[in-house]
């Protein structure tokens, strides 16, 4: 009945869109489809334990990308070090302590603006920073330095966002209880607002696994397998897993250890992404 | 009598100045955790005016010894040749053409598909494909560029029959998929934010589902597509590896199947054996890319206040 009402050209028009908008739904699972298959038909068989478990040398004759794994491991985690105190501790004060709004609205702006700044930049202001300036040389303190000033505002910005879901029933119990105001954040307010915090680490640890034009020059592009302590010092340089892939591909045209190596980075956003949604899902559940 | 009368009172007076809390010390660490949190609060700002500082200082020298109409509008880039030339004109360039190129082809079936993600799939299918588009969005820009040198500039050339699909064009299309995530995320939120009496009043006026999903979910959500719109702007300019994988890096004004080099390349590509006054001219070259960052920036913000009002 009521279809007779519509006339043919309206039925028409809302037919030709539709079938567009379900047909770029699709171009884009195919795209995603294609670039995974692409890698994988491309990288998967590339991946040999001699591989992952070696150091590239000349001498044999044989690429492995042992150090990248690990120099990828160690500036993740001295990132993290780094950053987590600050971002938590920024996000705690202004959701907290702060009672004047525009000191709020200066910091978010800031952290808005440090995200949207190009990781190009962060390079290079790192490089004049830490390297130069802080005379740590290309090491991976300074590129985990520089990494640090990218992921603040994320992680900033996901524990603010869990800090306000904590209700004001929790605090104001805790302080008529008799606690300090710190004793009441450390014990009632984060343990509560932890699932935030989680999913700012792992975001964060997204961002650092694909980064790679900050690292160019703060990191540098060696090979060379270092210990806990050398990555600690200044002078420590080493490529992390993208570098070295965009070094395999770009400069030495050595596909087959490039595709290897992007599977392995494909593997490891596919675990973050999951574990980001798992961690936000259990947390939630937990509270 | 009156001596034990005397230190009785004084004990209840004594009682009475304790302070509440036992640990006399609490008061300090509570203000000395204060401090340190504070100085936590402002890292940020610090942070920017960090980046700001030491991106003009570094940068300004080289515009002023080259001159700021030679340097912005000058069309030769030869840093290395015996009389060098520092015009930035061809950078700037296909940054913007390379940036209107990926949006005009990326936006369109981003929106399309967040309309498709809010609007028409059913919670399963909603799922996998937004979880599609949150992988696409993890995946390391450099892994793009490497899929983008493989297949993507191999198929330019041999479609349009050139000598190297390595140009402008095959840039272009790198950048559009790399901006359909931030597209489709921030445009699905902001239809799905579009409240569900304006479609409920269009259905019952007799418009189709279609029609009020085109005159009046979008136009209602249109701040939102506006600003997912100018996210892409600025992830499309920011982007450095996976263009100078794709573009040819070399520093011709750009043309649709030339070799260009996009600002974000042009410091990558020099910056590891550069010296003097090209090492400086190059961080002139991030200078001018912060600027086009921020007014990008400040856009947003612009566009998202105005959603507010």
């Amino acid at each position: 009945m009521t279809d007779d009402i519509i006339s043919y050209r309206r039925k028409i028009k809302g037919a030709i869109l539709m079938w567009l908008v379900r047909l770029s739904a699709g171009l884009i699972c195919l795209l995603l489809a294609g670039l995974i298959l692409c890698i994988l038909k491309k990288g998967l068989f590339n991946i040999t334990w001699e591989l992952i478990s070696s150091t590239p040398s000349l001498l044999k004759g044989t690429t492995g990308i042992l150090p990248n794994l690990l120099n990828t491991f160690y500036i993740i985690l001295i990132t993290l070090v780094v950053v987590l105190p600050l971002g938590v501790g920024a996000a705690v004060y202004l959701n907290e302590y702060v009672k004047n709004k525009t000191c709020v609205k200066i910091t978010e702006l800031a952290a808005e603006t440090l995200s949207g700044i190009p990781s190009i930049i962060y390079g290079l202001v790192g490089m004049l920073i830490f390297v130069q300036f802080c005379s740590l040389q290309t090491s991976l303190l300074a590129g985990s330095l520089t990494l640090a000033m990218m992921t603040l505002p994320t992680i900033i910005r996901t524990t603010q966002e869990s800090l306000k879901t904590v209700p004001d029933s929790y605090r104001e119990g805790s302080l008529g209880l008799g606690s300090g105001k710190w004793h009441m954040i450390r014990t009632v307010v984060l343990p509560s607002a932890t699932d935030g915090i989680v999913t700012g680490c792992i975001l964060a640890v997204g961002r650092i696994v694909g980064e790679s034009a900050a690292l160019l020059f703060t990191a540098g592009m060696a090979n060379e397998l270092l210990g806990i302590r050398e990555a600690l010092s200044p002078g420590g340089a080493g490529s992390t897993l993208t570098v070295a892939m965009y070094m395999y591909a770009k400069e030495r045209g050595d596909f087959d250890t490039a595709f290897a190596i992007a599977a392995i980075l494909l593997f490891l956003t596919l675990t973050i992404n999951l574990s980001a949604k798992l961690a936000a899902g259990l947390l939630k559940k937990g509270n | 009598m009156r001596f034990p009368l005397q230190s009785n009172t004084l004990a209840v007076i004594h009682i009475q100045k304790k302070p509440v809390r036992e640990n006399p010390l609490s008061d300090i660490s509570e203000a000395i955790v204060h401090a340190l949190l504070a100085i936590c609060g402002f890292v940020a700002v610090a942070f920017v005016i960090l980046i700001t500082v030491f991106l003009v200082v570094s940068g300004v020298p080289a515009i002023r010894e080259i001159g700021v109409f030679d340097f912005l509008l000058g069309t030769r880039w030869a840093s290395t040749a015996s009389e060098p030339a520092y015009g930035i004109l061809p950078f700037i360039l296909s940054s913007v053409y390379g940036t209107a190129g990926a949006v005009a082809i990326g936006v369109p079936p981003g929106i399309l598909c967040a309309v498709f993600l809010s609007k028409i799939a059913d919670r399963r299918t909603s799922a996998i494909v937004g979880g599609a588009v949150g992988l696409m969005a993890g995946i390391p820009s450099v892994v793009y560029g490497l899929v983008g040198m493989i297949v993507i500039v191999p198929a330019v050339r041999s479609i349009f029959g050139l000598a190297d699909g390595a140009n402008l064009f095959s840039a272009i299309l790198v950048l559009a998929v790399m901006i359909l995530p931030s597209v489709i995320s921030v445009s699905e939120t902001a239809l799905a934010a579009v409240p569900k009496e304006y479609e409920e009043a269009s259905l019952a006026l007799g418009a189709t589902k279609t029609e009020t999903i085109f005159r009046v979910s979008i136009p209602a959500a249109k701040s939102g597509i506006l600003a997912s719109v100018v996210l892409g702007v600025g992830r499309a300019v920011g982007e450095a590896m996976a263009v100078m994988m794709v573009s040819g890096n070399v520093p011709n004004m750009p043309s649709l199947f030339k070799s260009v080099r996009f600002l974000t390349t042009a410091v990558a590509s020099e910056m590891s054996y550069s010296s003097g006054l090209q090492r400086r001219a190059l961080f002139s070259v991030a200078l001018v890319l912060f600027v086009f960052i921020m007014a990008i920036n400040l856009m947003l913000d612009l566009v998202i206040k105005r959603d507010k009002k």
